[in-house]
């Protein structure tokens, strides 16, 4: 069955290669912003849907622009041209640019939506879970739907494990921490914790 | 002069260091240390991006408009990188291979884009320069210490050289596989925290 495929793409993006806890991806976000558990939900579905955005554009970019022999090459008879190179700079354009968009059209539709997610996409600009997630589509050579999924699904994913190292850190208040670890450090070694425990997931096979 | 360049070389490494005190660019690093090669490789690459484009930055920061200078900064640190990536893979096919995206991931190392955004678009080009190198430094400082500890524990060698004989090879030493998978490196990363912490208190954060 076709589902079982994108199923198990979403599974693996999900849980068995999480961006943040298996990749370290948006790593500077992840601890920054992870102080409240509604802030961090917020980031999170900003994550989702910017990362469901992007990873199919950029697929589209890829294969039918930059790719050799592509449309739009073959359309100026450059058919030997190979551009993946430009890949990277290519990937950040799209990413800036659609978040900006996504900015706009927040505010002027629903401006409520707007004031709860707006502090937090000039962030996902630069947050490399968003990059890393359209590199490794163009690495693992997914086709349109695997990137849409794969690309929900590592937004999924990394929404979780902010939500949840939020959750934790919410806790963690209350506790007396040894002066030098105070802060990032024992912030890292929660991290470390959360993610010896999701390496669990790295038994289920599909 | 030449204080004012040591101190912009040398202080990010510890009084200042990027990773430990201002929690920036752990991205796109830490899934390459478990093998000295690859550390010393995104080393290299991380202090030539970071110089190269708070130089450039710092060179044409006043034709830069506030209202696009991110766009600006990250074509440029783009441009760098797609250098180094090219670079890679034409001279060191085998570890580009290995490294797969996190070469491209430097463009959004929050160093690189903190140092040509916050220090280069407001300082002159060598200063820029130096500065750029200094936090590459800091950040290469703490990869080593990590790459170090994760290669020599989690498979016995430094470099792919043997160190610990493996009780595999009829040594003595049994790997220990926890330092290969992702959660060791951030157990690494908080105590070299500690460890700065302790040794300079300043850094120490207040109770909130």
């Amino acid at each position: 069955m076709m589902w079982d495929h994108y199923l198990a793409i979403l599974i693996k993006a999900v849980f068995v290669e999480n961006l943040a806890l298996a990749f370290f991806l948006g790593m500077c976000t992840f601890l920054a912003v992870s102080k409240q558990v509604s802030t961090a939900i917020g980031l999170g579905i900003a994550v989702i849907v910017v990362q469901g955005i992007t990873v199919p554009l950029n697929h589209l970019f890829l294969k039918y622009l930059l790719a050799e022999g592509s449309v739009v090459l073959s359309f100026f008879s450059l058919k030997d041209i190979d551009l993946t190179f430009l890949s990277l700079i290519t990937f950040i354009g799209t990413i800036a640019a659609s978040v900006q968009i996504l900015e706009m059209t927040l505010d002027r539709f629903t401006p409520k939506l707007y004031n709860a997610l707006g502090i937090f996409l000039p962030l996902i600009t630069v947050n490399c879970a968003i990059l890393g997630g359209s590199l490794f589509m163009q690495e693992r050579e997914y086709n349109f739907a695997e990137s849409m999924v794969y690309g929900v699904g590592t937004g999924i994913g990394w929404a979780l494990a902010i939500a949840a190292l939020a959750g934790i850190r919410e806790k963690m208040k209350y506790s007396d921490v040894p002066a030098p670890l105070r802060g990032l450090g024992i912030t890292f070694i929660t991290v470390g914790l959360m993610a010896l425990s999701f390496l669990a997931f790295s038994g289920i096979d599909i | 002069m030449i204080t004012k360049a040591k101190t912009l070389l040398f202080r990010p490494i510890i009084a200042n260091n990027p990773i430990a005190l201002q929690v920036l660019g752990i991205c796109s690093a830490l899934a390459v240390t478990t093998q000295m090669k690859q550390v010393m490789a995104m080393c290299i690459a991380v202090v030539f991006v970071c110089g190269v484009s708070s130089l450039a930055v710092s060179l044409i920061r006043k034709y830069i408009p506030g209202s696009i200078r991110i766009i600006v900064q990250m074509v440029i640190i783009a441009s760098a990188v797609i250098v180094v990536d090219q670079f890679l893979k034409a001279y060191a096919f085998e570890v580009s291979k290995t490294m797969s995206v996190f070469v491209g991931l430097i463009i959004t190392n929050c160093i690189v884009l903190g140092r040509a955004g916050g220090f280069a678009m407001e300082n002159p080009p060598l200063s820029s320069f130096i500065d750029g190198i200094g936090n590459g430094l800091g950040y290469s400082f703490v990869l080593i210490i990590v790459g170090v500890v994760r290669e020599l524990l989690g498979s016995g060698s430094l470099f792919g050289i043997e160190i610990l004989s493996k009780v595999s090879d009829g040594g003595w030493y049994t790997p220990n596989g926890l330092f290969l998978l992702a959660p060791s490196a951030f157990f690494i990363i908080g105590f070299i925290i500690c460890a700065i912490r302790l040794y300079d208190s300043a850094q120490i954060e207040e109770d909130n």
